[in-house]
């Protein structure tokens, strides 16, 4: 495979490179990596098991096989991408392959948060648009440059003005969706949170 | 914007802070795990130097990758066994409690933390699994989460998450004869689609699922997710309260009236606000079965699948590519498609009413000779329970394996896998290209009680006219 992975960390703004495109509408996590590569404690090796079944069954033709391709960081795809399963695996085994951002129609919900939770953004474009893309990277090489501050992804005859919720932007810009230390920050709030709640009291048993 | 549902009360009670970026730190009053989503998350902390915030308040199972043939340790498949030594080490190191195989309370998650009565109503809880959901059926806000969340729980005991919108489905009349609680969520996934879901809590409501047992409905709220909410919920009232009496977890003595007179107060209010309701007639429908490649493809028995002009614009891509996956022909109808494997288990149909209604169609009859059929309980309590009625005989004498509990062919991370192109009906959740472990595997989803039917005639079949039901 290509150079070595590094996983993203800190502040995330700017995303330059070539696009991939995946064609199909609610492609579910057990299609990005099968159920048997999750027999694993690390994440590290699952990038080469990416989509595992479908390139398989298409003998060499799958996007991610193609030699074109193997520089790609952008993937392109359509609607409800990684539904099912909320198997972090999915989002690890993309990254790790290479994929650093996802345009597409629209996303499935865990997914979604996944990717942002491992530091990949995700953007929406409608269906039009996207297909557009699609067919342009099906015959020729598309570079984009992904600009997240002002939510722009520019090519050099192209200018499109990708999607992205505010929240998720935010937290992309200010670092703030490698979330562990920011929700640590709160300890104070969250022992109250703890000695508040109601139902912590009911259950004496819960303790080994 | 929602107000008054019982997600925005649970809700606003679990939020800590509005995070700088606009999202709310929600509170995780019950956090689940098991051995696939877990280690690379306890992995993090130990990278990170961190601690368990609070070992109370996860609780550990295994049940993905666990053997359903040959329990006994160590597992044959190595790496199966890396994993449950891995949660094991974690667990004993963190001082989390785990429900380990042959303690009696082993099974998949979603079966055991309800029957431990660990799942409460006013609860928030996430485990990294997407079936989460299935703990709405009591009147809490469960969601899936993945392996970071889990880390971040594990760490902090709270997740960064935006507030879902709340859509009710109200469900009418009640379930014919013969149809259940699988046939419904179906049904609703079907005319809602799989992604009609994505941003937003499910609240499922009306006559029919009052009518509905506290097992049904963890059905329903189990596939949620299927139709893209990754919550569902339905509001707790005296079955959900019967039910988690005297159980394991169950607030006991004096708590017991506390929590009552709290989950009492916790349901929509009759004027809380929604931010979209949709209206299901459950009398209209019929048994319900899968023919393509996500569970939004379903069709009635009576029904032939869709014309690919029948479908609208947005769902004709995935009709074409299932067609060809599936192998079916448009027009041709799903009664009487031969099956070559039958399954009954997971956390959507594996419980001891799902086992009682398929040995009542199954009592005294053979399974088909094309046919293997086998029958993995939810849990040990399952298993134990189904062997004191006599179930687990009736399944043996009918032609059924009965094996040990866990997810099994669900997922198909142990040894029990479709082989080649076969058709499976199978009482699990999702038909996904390649789900039950073979890259061609083709899977049918109805209920239990119509894959027994479909194990005694050898192909897809109307379990009405088994049973005088
Ligand atoms: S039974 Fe299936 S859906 Fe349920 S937790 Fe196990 S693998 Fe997931």
């Amino acid at each position: 495979m290509k150079s070595k992975f590094s996983p993203p960390i800190g502040k995330i703004s700017r995303i330059d490179g070539q696009c991939i495109s995946l064609i199909g509408d609610d492609i579910d996590t057990d299609r990005i990596i099968p159920a048997r590569f999750l027999k694993c404690v690390s994440f590290d090796s699952l990038g080469e098991s990416v989509f595992e079944d479908d390139r398989k069954t298409l003998k060499g033709s799958h996007p991610f096989d193609l030699e074109k391709n193997k520089n790609a960081i952008i993937l392109i795809v359509n609607s409800n991408f990684g539904c099912g399963s909320s198997r972090e695996h999915a989002p690890q085994a993309l990254m790790r392959w290479g994929i650093k951002a996802i345009i597409g129609e629209s996303f499935a919900d865990i997914f979604y948060s996944n990717c942002i939770a491992i530091g990949i953004p995700c953007f929406t474009l409608p269906k039009k648009s996207i297909e557009e893309i699609q067919n342009y990277c099906d015959n020729q090489f598309l570079f984009l440059e992904i600009d997240l501050e002002n939510s722009l992804a520019k090519s050099k005859d192209l200018t499109l003005n990708i999607e992205i919720k505010e929240t998720t932007r935010k937290m992309f810009l200010s670092g703030e969706w490698d979330a562990t230390s920011t929700l640590m920050e709160n300890e104070n709030l969250i022992e109250n949170k703890f000695n508040q709640l109601p139902y912590i009291k009911f259950n004496t048993d819960l303790a080994i | 914007m929602s107000q008054d549902t019982l997600f925005d009360k649970v809700w606003d009670l679990h939020k800590v802070s509005s995070l700088p970026g606009g999202s709310d730190q929600i509170f995780i009053g019950l956090h689940l795990i098991h051995e696939v989503t877990s280690p690379q998350a306890f992995g993090a902390l130990k990278d990170k130097n961190l601690k368990v915030k609070f070992p109370d308040r996860t609780v550990a199972t295994v049940d993905h990758i666990v053997p359903t043939d040959n329990q006994s340790r160590p597992f044959k498949d190595n790496l199966a066994e890396q994993m449950i030594a891995t949660l094991e080490k974690n667990c004993l190191e963190h001082k989390i409690r785990f429900f380990n195989i042959g303690s009696g309370n082993q099974g998949i998650v979603h079966v055991v933390a309800p029957e431990l009565g660990l799942t409460q109503p006013g609860m928030t809880i996430a485990c990294g699994d997407s079936h989460t959901s299935t703990h709405g059926a009591f009147g809490s806000i469960a969601f899936g989460i993945g392996t970071s969340q889990v880390r971040d729980v594990l760490a902090s005991q709270t997740i960064a998450m935006n507030k879902l919108k709340v859509r009710q489905i109200w469900c009418e009349n009640k379930l014919s004869n013969g149809v259940y609680a699988k046939d419904l969520v179906l049904h609703i996934i079907n005319k809602l689609g799989v992604k009609a879901g994505v941003g937003f809590a499910y609240e499922f409501a009306g006559p029919a699922i009052d009518a509905l047992s506290m097992e049904e409905r963890m059905t329903i709220c189990n596939m949620s997710i299927e139709g893209g909410a990754r919550c569902g919920y339905i509001n707790p009232d005296d079955k959900t309260f019967n039910y988690i009496k005297n159980k394991l977890c169950a607030p006991k003595n004096e708590h017991w009236g506390k929590a009552l007179t709290w989950w009492k107060s916790l349901k929509s209010d009759d004027d809380s606000i929604y931010d979209d309701v949709i209206k299901i007639d459950a009398s209209k429908i019929e048994p319900t079965v899968t023919w393509g490649i996500t569970p939004g493809q379903s069709i009635g028995i009576s029904q032939q699948i869709p014309l690919l002009d029948d479908l609208s614009p947005n769902d004709k891509l995935v009709a074409e590519e299932a067609y060809e996956y599936m192998s079916f022909n448009p027009g041709q109808s799903i009664k009487d498609i031969p099956v070559e494997v039958c399954f009954i288990g997971s956390c959507t149909n594996g419980r001891i009413s799902d086992l009682r209604i398929a040995a009542k169609v199954l009592k005294g009859k053979k399974v088909s000779k094309n046919v293997k059929a086998f029958v993995v309980p939810g849990s040990e309590k399952v298993a134990n329970e189904a062997k004191q009625e006599g179930l687990d005989k009736i399944f043996k004498d009918s032609g059924f394996q009965w094996r040990d509990p866990g997810c099994s062919m669900c997922l198909a991370m142990n040894s029990d896998k479709l082989i080649g192109n076969q058709v499976s009906a199978s009482s699990s959740n999702r038909n996904f290209k390649g789900r039950q472990g073979s890259p061609s595997g083709r899977t049918l989803l109805m209920s239990p009680a119509m894959v027994a039917a479909a194990a005694i005639n050898g192909k897809v079949s109307d379990v009405r006219e088994f049973i005088n039901l």
